[in-house]
């Protein structure tokens, strides 16, 4: 196993359950010792997708291989493979250190090696002292690590974890988040890693597969998924977006990235670039980011391109940024994030509902999104 | 916390007070209904046939208050007794055995089923303590009968006729057939807690069917199994109403033994009985404890 090698590929992978596909036609490859994430809102088809990895479900058609060897028909058990399950299910009715053992058990490994692999393991998640509690003795936070440790003492090719930080707090699940990153970097293990929580695929992510019904919409790095999102819905579901309906206008530039003038209904002209090849007369939605927008007092030199005199409609102090929501027009709104880098209390030096500025946003900023 | 376990203050209190300041009186006065009950339903009788089991019974049936062992002697020594226990025993065991392997997968059956099935399957499970027993283990013998439902459907395939009835077969039958629902709620009511996200767990671990049912969901329905098999195996040992309708009274098991003591013989044999019960008494409690160990309290 080297880095680079595919440990997990999909191949037109379809999960029929009576007629609606929960996974349809979804083909990936995911890198040896990568951290891949599935984001997606609920029943988007990410925890089917990950079951099928794991052998809880059997694709209806396609396949699954794990380092080139067809798995789609084996069961779980002759998978090497494991999961760290949302709702943890440890086993009541044993210690910890006997929930870890469980899989060791279970491939028949030596006595001794168990005992120096499950202390190995607990002292990985940092329980070494709590091997002989029962699981219900443990905190929702250890009992997590406590799933961790269980799955990743067998060395699986891959480790899946669904959404094993969703019934945490929101400050543990940050402190998870670093940690859980870092020790898949030290064991070095590929993870898939099924979450609805953007924030987190973001921080923890090598790639992404954002996920709509049943589809992999958009596969590729964070910055990728977020700077370039490929559609409407990639770019509303990760973080926030303007979206401006227009009509393109004329191709200004046909070079490794097209710029392209664009004009509205309502007679606004645009300027963006697209990713992909588009026509003359084509319908599009320009996509902006609220914080590569700026809003300014004085109207900004000739010639910048999208700038728009605008009203500041409402203002809303959120502590790291301000967001402000802005009246272009007379129905259309825009919303712009100012970060707020000055440590002052003066409300005037911040922006007022109804006073007027000028938006504007490089056209590099903005991008064209296909219909 | 180490403050007055007794809110208030006790040296107020009127008449009540006195049971403020002394726990001992506390104790006893919260216990009393208990005990009493226990005293006058269960204490009392138990200590009038423990005096019985050791009295001597006159030739008219009336009991002799001379108390000896002897009663006791005669059960262990005379082989008509002994075998009646064993064979009381012997058949419980394999009811209950049998009664298990038969419940498990239908309680596993009906939990694993929609909302709306499980309540209609364990409808079904129920309806037959609608009719009387003794009248269900009548039809048996209709069913069983050499000119019974079972041997005319041989018949007419043929294959000629079997004496089913009365044997030691058809009393097994009719014990699991009665005690079968008796193993199946409880075992449904342990199923229905367990978690079997577990199962899914035990597999992608490398546990194949067989271990992931013999690790987790064994262990983890096991109160179940212990209580169906209590309920099971404690009116099963001491039963005479199917062994004398199915098995034809041919053979004795203690409960026919029991019956015929105390009413049927001429004259009763009331302390011989009584000490028949306390043998009897005394196996099932071993039962019990074994119930009780095997058992931890969370499980109950």
């Amino acid at each position: 196993m080297t880095n680079g090698d595919i440990a997990v590929e999909l191949r037109d992978v379809v999960k029929s359950f009576g007629d609606v596909n929960a996974v349809d036609h979804v083909s990936l490859q995911i890198r040896d010792g990568e951290f891949f994430s599935m984001l997606g809102p609920s029943g988007c088809g990410k925890t089917t997708t990950l079951r099928i990895i794991a052998g809880f479900e059997f694709p209806t058609s396609g396949d699954v291989l794990l380092h080139g060897r067809s798995i789609g028909q084996t069961p779980p058990f002759q998978r090497n493979v494991n999961t760290v399950f949302q709702s943890y299910a440890l086993f009541p009715h044993m210690s910890v250190a006997d929930n870890v053992a469980f899989g060791l058990q279970m491939k028949q490994v030596a006595a001794r090696d168990i005992a120096d692999r499950v202390s190995g393991a607990l002292e990985l998640v940092r329980l070494g002292t709590f091997a002989e509690r029962r699981p219900r003795q443990l905190s929702g936070g250890q009992q997590q690590r406590v799933a961790l440790a269980r799955a990743l003492v067998n060395r699986p090719e891959v480790l899946l974890l669904d959404e094993p930080l969703g019934a945490l707090d929101q400050k543990l699940r940050k402190e998870m988040q670093i940690e859980l990153k870092q020790m898949q970097e030290q064991v070095g293990i590929t993870f898939i890693f099924v979450t609805h929580d953007q924030e987190e695929a973001l921080t923890m992510s090598d790639r992404i597969a954002v996920m709509s019904n049943g589809k992999a919409l958009q596969i590729g790095t964070p910055t990728e998924i977020y700077e370039r999102p490929n559609c409407k819905f990639v770019a509303d579901f990760i973080g926030e977006s303007n979206f401006i309906d227009a009509r393109v206008t004329a191709i200004t530039s046909a070079g490794p990235q097209i710029q392209v003038a664009l004009e509205t209904d309502d007679g606004l002209t645009l300027h963006a670039i697209s990713e992909r090849p588009i026509g003359v007369g084509s319908a599009a939605t320009v996509c902006v980011r609220p914080e590569k927008i700026s809003l300014s007092p004085q109207e900004p030199g000739p010639g910048t391109a999208n700038c728009f005199k605008v009203t500041v409609d409402r203002v809303a102090y959120i502590g790291s940024d301000t967001r402000i929501d802005v009246r272009l027009g007379q129905e259309r709104y825009i919303t712009s994030w100012e970060q707020n880098n000055r440590s002052t209390l003066d409300r005037n030096e911040y922006w007022q509902r109804g006073e007027s500025g000028y938006l504007h946003w490089a056209p590099e900023n903005a991008l064209v999104l296909a219909e | 916390m180490a403050a007055d376990p007794i809110p208030g203050d006790g040296t107020r209190g009127g008449m009540l007070g006195i049971f403020r300041r002394n726990t001992g009186l506390q104790l006893g006065g919260l216990l009393f209904p208990a005990l009493f009950w226990l005293t006058l339903f269960f204490a009392i009788p138990l200590i009038v046939i423990v005096l019985y089991s050791f009295a001597t019974p006159s030739n008219t049936g009336a009991i002799i208050w001379n108390l000896t062992p002897t009663n006791y002697a005669r059960i262990f020594s005379d082989a008509g007794y002994v075998n009646a226990y064993l064979r009381s025993i012997w058949t419980a065991l394999l009811t209950t055995v049998i009664c298990l392997l038969l419940g498990y997968p239908l309680a596993l059956f009906i939990v694993q089923r929609e909302a709306r099935w499980r309540t209609v399957l364990l409808f079904l499970i129920l309806i037959p303590f609608w009719t009387n027993f003794l009248v269900r283990i009548y039809a048996w013998m209709i069913i069983l009968s050499n000119n019974g439902l079972l041997n005319s459907l041989l018949q007419s395939l043929s294959l000629g006729k079997v004496n089913f009835y009365p044997s030691e077969g058809a009393v097994l039958l009719g014990l699991v057939y009665g005690e079968l629902p008796f193993m199946v709620l409880p075992l449904y009511a342990a199923l229905d807690r367990f978690d079997f996200r577990l199962m899914e767990a035990a597999s992608d671990l490398g546990a194949n069917r067989l271990k992931a049912f013999t690790r987790v969901m064994l262990p983890l329905t096991m109160p179940g199994v212990a209580a169906g098999s209590v309920l099971v195996f404690i009116p099963t040992i001491g039963q005479f109403v199917v062994s004398d309708l199915l098995g034809g009274a041919k053979v004795d098991y203690i409960g026919n033994l029991l019956q015929r003591l105390f009413t049927r013989s001429n004259p009763p044999n009331w302390p011989l009985g009584s000490s028949m019960a306390i043998v009897l008494m005394t196996v099932l409690t071993a039962v019990i404890i074994f119930y009780f160990r095997t058992t931890t309290e969370d499980d109950r």
